[in-house]
């Protein structure tokens, strides 16, 4: 070990080589400063090295590798303005400790090969031992954790300074031993290059030939050798498919590479919601429209013909389709036994029996029910990750650190908006810099009250507005309820004026949709806020309100009013009729936002250059856009149950869009110059997505099909009391049929009926939920405890710097002293 | 073992689907975009390495403000200039795809933001990270007062040991809590 490290060996340059270099690393300090000591006491053959050591020791430049900390422990030069330097550092340090420094291990543990192998060596045999035990930790990434981060992050040093090739051959032989899979985790997780890699990945498979190709392996081992290679090979090839049909990757990039990961965020949450839509369309399609449209039920004899309004209104032609639940029997569907001689009546109920049937009200509601169940789940997983990715566990805030190491986008491209986002990256660092070191200004109690009051007013106005419209819609639906009511009673209507008079209520609720926040961004713009994040949550929350409100508003109308009464407006099916009033919303606020963005934007984007002068073009307000795609979304799920079709609708809609957003950022729009923390914004928008959005639909339809007594005359839940009662019709028939399956029946009266099941189970998540929160209570005090000691092994670690740097001072001021005795003599 | 110009064999494309966090499709991609780099006399020679201004030229590297640490720290080559195989291509692209790991990545970006290689971020490599950050236009620029407050601050926030210098751990430790690092350190071709 004392090998590794000569004071006789010439020293590169200033006495530095870069920690790459092998030699010289893995010291202890201990050794080394016994060394010193004992050469110090025989001095004779080191005098003409300690001359050249000594010339060397003076050198103050040592390459640009040095920092000059106020509070560093290497502080060479003191500082001009004569801040405080550590008393200890005053002198300059000499090269034996400068190299000892620049390759201490700490620095050299994402450089040196040594280390990385000795690190994965010791990574590896953990993974070993506890496969055999229990199953391995998979996430070795570097989470908040710190008990997960302790793994595996022992002392790459215990091993000692071996040889390179012995830990290559360390590393190879617990490779060996590990799963394929884990293996291969392994390798690549490596931050070694390709080429090195290689060579591992070949001394592995060279060992495992002897084994493979034996006979004396059973044929099943073997057997479950060429399954593991297929399932990988099958895997690959279905990564590779999945990524080839990467929807609108091209475009993607190119509005990543120019306005950056914030305007890309809102894409990449179109395509989520494109695939919650296409997969509610996948099963309402299989299970409800295809049965449907292969045994068509008859049709009344009054069929409108096509109308281009029909297209808007959804009514008309389209009221007998397959779009709309009218249109859905309510009998078990058969196919019919045609082509079979009748010898004997007994033989036709045997011909019926042997045929597959199909219970159409069964399959719908399970169908429904099911797809809503599915979506929450997935809802939650992705809610639940994503939050897990952007929780910060222990309280310090390092903004500053984390903003300047992970704030610059690698995926922007384009020249003029890499300046742009230096430009913001300035601004930004400037604006966190101020609010850090400011100490916070003592505002007068005048000031302060008048800060208050500005915020009050407001609010008042945002609060105004949005009772405003609440108010209006409310009294405009009912005016549009009574004039429907009025012409029910009339004799001869012109039905297309009917229909055009329906498409009333959407456009004022898109219109509504598209004017207050507009009022939003100018009460905001009274006030000031200090930080910009909170502008942006105080503005996401007025949007919300608004459209929480409206919802709640129309969720009223449709099945407080027109549910409750159908016969009032001279309706046979209120379903069809509440779909079709969905079907209106969503093609007015498609229609609204399509005016919008095609008008809208370029006249804004005309107007702020030409006549306010400004150079830049208007920024993509992101925030609003997400929220009128969920508001849209909201509205697709209440839809659901009454048009199985419209996911489809809402398929096209979202794909035009696409295009159609795309353009049009392109042309009129720039990123947002306000910091974007993307995570963080994503996280609250699935979370808005799951939770007044989706709850509130779910909340909607479950409300429906418990309490709400459907159409007597169409729809596959006629002649039944309430929806749900038809789940509960077909436990009751499996019990009939066969005694034996009594158990579901109990089951089911007793979990999904009766509210105790559901109230012992909130109690038990909540039990849950706070067991975790005292987990990461207990963890933020351990992270505290390590920081502190991690602080105390930085001072052990100055102590023996210092220790080293005056047993050099000491044997070089003997030195001295002996050739001055020397010349003297 | 390397890539021809002609062709990636199957062999070679499954060493390297194992190796790296790329794709079949991918790492197709990247040969066809490194083959249209060699120069046309070396087009035959196996395991050619391209000089660092022709790896410049890409658009997707060409405005980075980092591209030339990235050559560098990428590079295997021995005499140091930052030239690419084909092999260290597919590195860099591994480690800023969507699919390396949090380790790789903080890994590589420290070694990138290391300005000067010697395994830590001292105080003249924050000083020139955030300038490349800031564009180095003289009105984007800091001034002398703030950049020494942002580097105390940036020092007192991360170096955990109080050496002066944050180093690998330190660093991952500060990445770990920023959840934008994932999605803005990758580069797609």
């Amino acid at each position: 070990m004392a090998g590794n490290f000569d004071l006789n060996q010439p020293l590169v340059g200033a006495g530095l080589e870069s920690p790459a270099d092998e030699e010289g690393v893995h010291v202890s300090f201990n050794q080394l400063i016994a060394e010193q000591c004992q050469a110090g006491e025989r001095l004779d053959g080191f005098e003409l090295q300690q001359l050249d050591e000594e010339s060397r020791d003076y050198v103050a430049e040592l390459g640009s590798g040095f920092e000059s900390s106020g509070r560093g422990l290497y502080d060479i030069e003191s500082d001009d303005d004569g801040r405080q330097t550590d008393p200890l550092v005053s002198v300059p340090w000499s090269s034996a400790t400068m190299k000892i420094l620049s390759s201490m291990p700490s620095r050299t543990i994402g450089r040196s090969r040594g280390a990385i192998l000795s690190q994965y060596y010791n990574k590896t045999l953990q993974l070993r031992r506890r496969s055999q035990s229990r199953p391995s930790i998979r996430d070795f990434s570097h989470s908040s954790r710190p008990s997960i981060r302790g793994y595996g992050m022992e002392v790459d040093v215990i091993d000692g300074p071996q040889s390179e090739m012995e830990k290559s051959e360390r590393l190879v032989n617990n490779l060996q031993n590990l799963s394929m899979g884990d293996r291969m985790k392994m390798l690549r997780g490596m931050p070694l290059s390709v080429v090195e890699k290689k060579e591992l990945r070949r001394k592995t498979l060279q060992r495992d030939k002897p084994l493979t190709s034996s006979s004396k392996i059973p044929c099943c081992s073997q057997l479950k050798y060429y399954i593991i290679i297929a399932v990988r090979h099958s895997w690959y090839s279905w990564l590779s498919f999945l990524h080839s049909l990467q929807l609108w990757q091209f475009l993607l990039k190119r509005v990543g590479g120019r306005f950056g990961t914030g305007v890309l965020s809102y894409f990449l949450f179109l395509k989520t919601l494109l695939f919650f839509n296409v997969f509610l369309f996948l099963v309402t399609f299989l299970f409800l429209v295809l049965p449907q449209a292969m045994h068509p039920p008859e049709l009344p004899e009054e069929r409108r013909n096509f109308t281009g309004l029909d297209l808007i209104s959804g009514a008309g032609h389209f009221t007998d389709t397959l779009m709309y639940y009218g249109y859905y029997s309510n009998f078990t569907l058969r196919r019919s036994c045609a082509g079979q001689h009748n010898t004997s009546a007994s033989s036709a109920p045997d011909c019926l029996s042997k045929r597959l049937s199909y219970n159409m009200s069964l399959a719908y509601f399970f169908t429904i029910g099911m797809s809503f169940f599915i979506t929450c789940i997935i809802l939650v997983y992705s809610m639940s990750k994503s939050f897990g990715r952007s929780f910060r566990i222990d309280k310090s805030y390092s903004i500053l650190a984390m903003k300047v190491f992970s704030s610059w986008d690698f995926k922007v491209i384009k020249k003029s908006s890499v300046e742009l986002m230096s430009e913001n990256n300035c601004t930004q660092l400037k604006e966190i810099l101020a609010e850090v070191v400011q100490k916070k200004e003592k505002t007068g109690p005048c000031q302060a009250l008048w800060r208050l009051m500005v915020h009050g007013l407001a609010w008042a106005i945002c609060i105004g507005a949005t009772a405003g419209c609440v108010i209006s819609v409310y009294f405009f639906s009912e005016f549009m309820h009574k004039d429907l009511q009025r012409t029910a009673r009339l004799a001869n209507t012109n039905p297309l004026l009917k229909e055009a008079s329906l498409l009333a209520l959407p456009a004022l609720v898109s219109l509504l949709n598209l004017l207050l926040p507009g009022l939003f961004n100018l009460a905001a713009w009274m006030e000031e806020y200090h930080s910009p994040s909170v502008r942006t949550y105080v503005a996401l929350g007025r949007n919300l309100m608004l459209k929480v409100s409206v919802l709640a508003v129309l969720c009223y109308h449709w099945l407080g009013r027109v549910a409750a009464k159908p016969s009032d407006i001279n309706l046979v099916c209120w379903e069809t009729f509440v779909g079709q009033e969905l079907y209106r919303f969503l093609i007015m606020d498609f229609i609204f936002t399509l005016l919008n963005t095609l008008f809208g934007e370029l006249l804004w984007r005309l107007f702020s250059q030409r006549v306010l002068g400004r150079g830049r073009k208007p920024a993509f307000d992101i925030a609003r856009n997400v929220l009128d795609l969920i508001y849209a979304q909201t509205l697709a799920w209440i839809g659901v149950l009454f048009s199985p079709l419209l996911p489809a609708v809402q398929i096209l809609k979202l794909l035009l869009l696409f295009y159609v957003k795309v353009s049009s950022v392109m042309m009129n729009c720039q990123a947002p110059r306000k910091p974007y923390r993307v995570s963080q914004m994503t996280t609250i928008f699935i979370t808005l997505l799951c939770f007044p959005s989706f709850l509130g639909a779910s909340v909607c339809v479950t409300y429906t099909m418990w309490s709400i007594p459907p159409s007597t005359s169409c729809g596959p839940f006629r002649h039944l009391g309430t929806m749900f009662q038809a789940g509960k019709r077909w436990v009751q028939e499996l019990e009939k049929n066969n005694p034996d399956l009594s158990v579901v029946a109990k089951v089911h009266a007793y979990l999904v009926e009766n509210p105790f099941f559901l109230f012992v189970g909130a109690g038990i998540f909540l039990i849950v939920i706070y067991f975790y929160s005292q987990v990461v209570d207990g963890q933020r005090k351990v992270i505290a405890l390590l920081q502190e000691h991690i602080e105390k092994e930085g001072v052990d670690k100055k102590y023996l710097i210092t220790q080293l740097q005056s047993v050099h001072e000491r044997k070089k001021g003997i030195s001295r002293r002996l050739r001055s005795q020397d010349s003297g003599c | 073992m390397g890539a021809t110009a002609s062709q990636l064999d199957k062999g070679m494309l499954s060493e390297y689907q194992e190796l790296t966090f790329l794709t079949k499709q991918e790492i197709l991609l990247a040969h066809k975009r490194f083959s249209e780099l060699v120069p046309k006399e070396e087009i035959d020679r196996i395991n050619c390495r391209i000089p660092m201004s022709l790896i410049l030229t890409l658009p997707e590297l060409k405005s980075n403000p980092f591209n030339e640490r990235i050559c560098k720290v990428f590079s295997t080559s021995d005499i140091k200039d930052g030239s690419l195989s084909f092999d260290d291509f597919l590195d860099l692209l591994s480690a800023f795809s969507d699919s390396a790991t949090l380790e790789i990545k903080s890994h590589y970006a420290f070694r990138i933001f290391d300005f000067d290689d010697d395994g830590t971020l001292g105080r003249h490599d924050l000083e020139k990270l955030v300038n490349c950050l800031t564009g180095g236009t003289d009105d984007t620029n800091l001034t002398p007062d703030e950049m020494r407050q942002l580097i105390d601050n940036i020092l007192e926030e991360s170096d955990i040991d109080k050496d002066g210098t944050v180093n690998l751990s330190e660093f991952q430790h500060v990445i770990s809590r920023s959840p934008d690092f994932v999605s803005s350190f990758k580069i797609v071709l």
